[in-house]
């Protein structure tokens, strides 16, 4: 368990004390893939680097299975780090060792045992994270993809209870951040090891975390597990975040086209559906049409996506009835709620 | 042989070749012993100003101020002058002020300053992060030293004493003229002053050559090791 107690960190800076980190207070159980996301600056670094003593906090305790790390020194806290396995953004790979060789790197820190039994060891986890043939190359003949393959081998070479991730596919293209994400899951789940990722992605979130905290300004403004923090944003900020990965990329356009019926068909009533988990599979909305013959929808905009605990989709629409049948449509509104669909009426005060 | 002409510069039949390979021989050996020991030395006080620059121990600061302020003395000091200074502390370590042993401890002195500024520069080059990926990997400042730091610069550090050993060759020369032998020696005394301008040409040529060697072996060194 991982476990941060009232810690914050304030740096000495020219222009006087700079405060990175306030207040926080986080508990990281065993075995979970767990997500801090934020923009940069907001102190993610910070916070992951004290899991390792590369930064000490200020004031409070960051606990890592049951040592205090912030108290540890010399070579308690070495011997502390062969148990925290950590991967970069920017690889950071010894450009004058083949793959093999890094991999062996770790093994030679903690001079466990021979150079063969290293070697053996390099070997089993170059084949673990998919580079066998491969182990001869050197750094520079590989694509980011591959080096960061490099970097999670190296991290578990000392079998680590705890990898921590800084950005760790920030530096990728999409389809390859993918690739290095399943990689993750998939050691998380062999392995069961915990793993604490660092992004401004939230699709790095979605993809593999089972937990998040967003931190703003060095305070965790939002936590909990990543399908609530999807489905019910509380802050500003983590609304945001979620935004840029639900919507499809036309959240701007989706605006204008409401508007714009907001404005041509006053009395028609635009409604954001978010289904999630096994609602986003049923067909709910065409029996509310049966149901409710008299109510008219258009589409607007829909998307789903899938998370480790399910899919989570929204949907735009718009429903209109003729004169007389409006209730048709509060009606129409309540069976959703009854199917467990939450509702959300836009009207024109929320643009 | 009292003679100025262009073409007495080429008349090799007036050279002492025996002497002139032995000449040979002096300057290369005063070139690799020397270098060697810069090599190390250099090596040591580039760590020593790349550990002790970023520190903010006070020890670490005094260490700092006194290796750097060291450096930049000797750097400073033409070499000419260097030997003239250093000849009552060569005498007292070397038993004597004439010959290429004598030549050692001022080319060491003059070229260990030079190299481990160039050691220095090649350390801070590194990217940090693989000396902080180090560290989280719980690495100690010995093993990030020799595992790390030493094998990540190779390059640098090669190239870096190839330039130096390239001045050393010119320092030899300047060594050789107030007694210290080689070809710097053979090219004053036989050459300039018995006025034999082929020897001086001779040994020109030797030198020239010497240096295109040792510029050769470096470059091949650097290119083979690179896997940048």
């Amino acid at each position: 368990m991982i476990e941060f107690k009232d810690v914050s960190k304030t740096y000495q800076a020219k222009e006087g004390p700079v405060k990175a980190i306030t207040d926080v207070n986080l508990t990281i159980p065993d075995g979970k893939i767990y997500g801090i996301v934020g923009y940069s600056g907001a102190g993610k670094s910070t916070l992951i680097r004290m899991l390792n003593g590369l930064e000490t906090p200020t004031t409070g305790k960051v606990t890592v299975n049951g040592q205090n790390v912030s108290e540890l020194s010399g070579q308690r806290l070495r011997e502390e780090r062969l148990q925290i396995g950590m991967i970069f953004q920017h690889f950071d790979l010894l450009w004058s060792r083949t793959v093999l060789e890094n991999v062996e790197f770790p093994l030679e820190i903690a001079k466990k045992g021979n150079k063969k039994e290293r070697q053996k060891k390099a070997e089993e986890l170059v084949k673990l994270v998919g580079l066998q043939g491969r182990e001869n190359a050197y750094p520079s003949e590989l694509s980011g993809g591959q080096k960061q393959r490099v970097g999670i081998a190296r991290a578990l070479a000392n079998d680590p209870k705890i990898l921590l991730s800084d950005e760790a596919t920030s530096a990728l293209d999409p389809q390859t951040t993918d690739e290095v994400l399943e990689l993750l899951l998939d050691i998380n789940h062999r392995l069961g090891i915990t793993i604490v990722v660092i992004t401004h992605e939230m699709h790095v979130i979605r993809k593999i975390c089972d937990h998040v905290a967003v931190l703003d300004a060095g305070r965790i403004v939002e936590e909990g597990p990543v399908l609530d923090v999807f489905k019910h944003p509380q802050q500003a900020i983590t609304k945001r975040f979620v935004n840029q990965e639900t919507s499809t990329g036309s959240a701007q356009d989706t605006k204008t086209v409401v508007q714009q019926l907001l404005a041509s068909h006053p009395d028609g009533v635009i409604v954001k559906l978010t289904f999630h988990g096994d609602q986003a599979k049923l067909p709910i909305v065409s029996e509310m049409l049966r149901q409710f013959p008299e109510v008219d929808m258009s589409i607007i905009e829909g998307n789903i996506h899938q998370t480790t605990e399910g899919s989570i989709g929204s949907l735009y629409i718009q429903l209109e009835a003729e004169q007389g049948q409006q209730k048709q449509i509060q009606g129409a509104l309540d069976y959703l709620n009854t199917m467990r669909v939450e509702t959300e009426v836009i009207n024109s005060e929320q643009q | 042989m009292n003679n100025n002409s262009f073409a007495s510069f080429f008349q090799f039949s007036n050279v002492n070749w025996p002497k002139m390979w032995e000449a040979t021989w002096e300057t290369i050996w005063m070139t690799v012993v020397s270098m060697i020991l810069v090599a190390i030395l250099g090596l040591i006080l580039g760590l020593i100003l790349f550990e002790t620059r970023k520190r903010t121990s006070i020890w670490a600061r005094i260490i700092n101020w006194i290796v750097a302020a060291l450096v930049n003395v000797f750097r400073s000091i033409p070499f000419i002058i260097l030997i003239v200074l250093l000849l009552p502390a060569t005498q007292a370590m070397v038993g004597t002020i004439i010959g290429p042993r004598a030549a050692l401890p001022s080319l060491i002195i003059s070229a260990a300053p030079f190299y481990a500024r160039l050691v220095q520069i090649a350390f801070d080059d590194l990217d940090h992060g693989v000396i902080e990926a180090a560290k989280a990997m719980g690495a100690t400042n010995w093993q990030i030293v020799t595992k790390v730091l030493i094998p990540e610069s190779k390059p640098a550090l090669v190239s870096g004493l190839t330039v130096t050993a390239i001045s050393l060759i010119g320092y030899t020369a300047m060594a050789g003229a107030i007694g210290a032998g080689g070809l710097g020696n053979l090219a004053y005394l036989d050459g300039f002053q018995a006025n034999n301008n082929a020897i001086t040409m001779m040994a020109t040529i030797i030198i020239v050559i010497i240096v295109f060697v040792f510029q050769f072996i470096g470059d091949y060194t650097v290119k083979r090791i690179d896997k940048r």
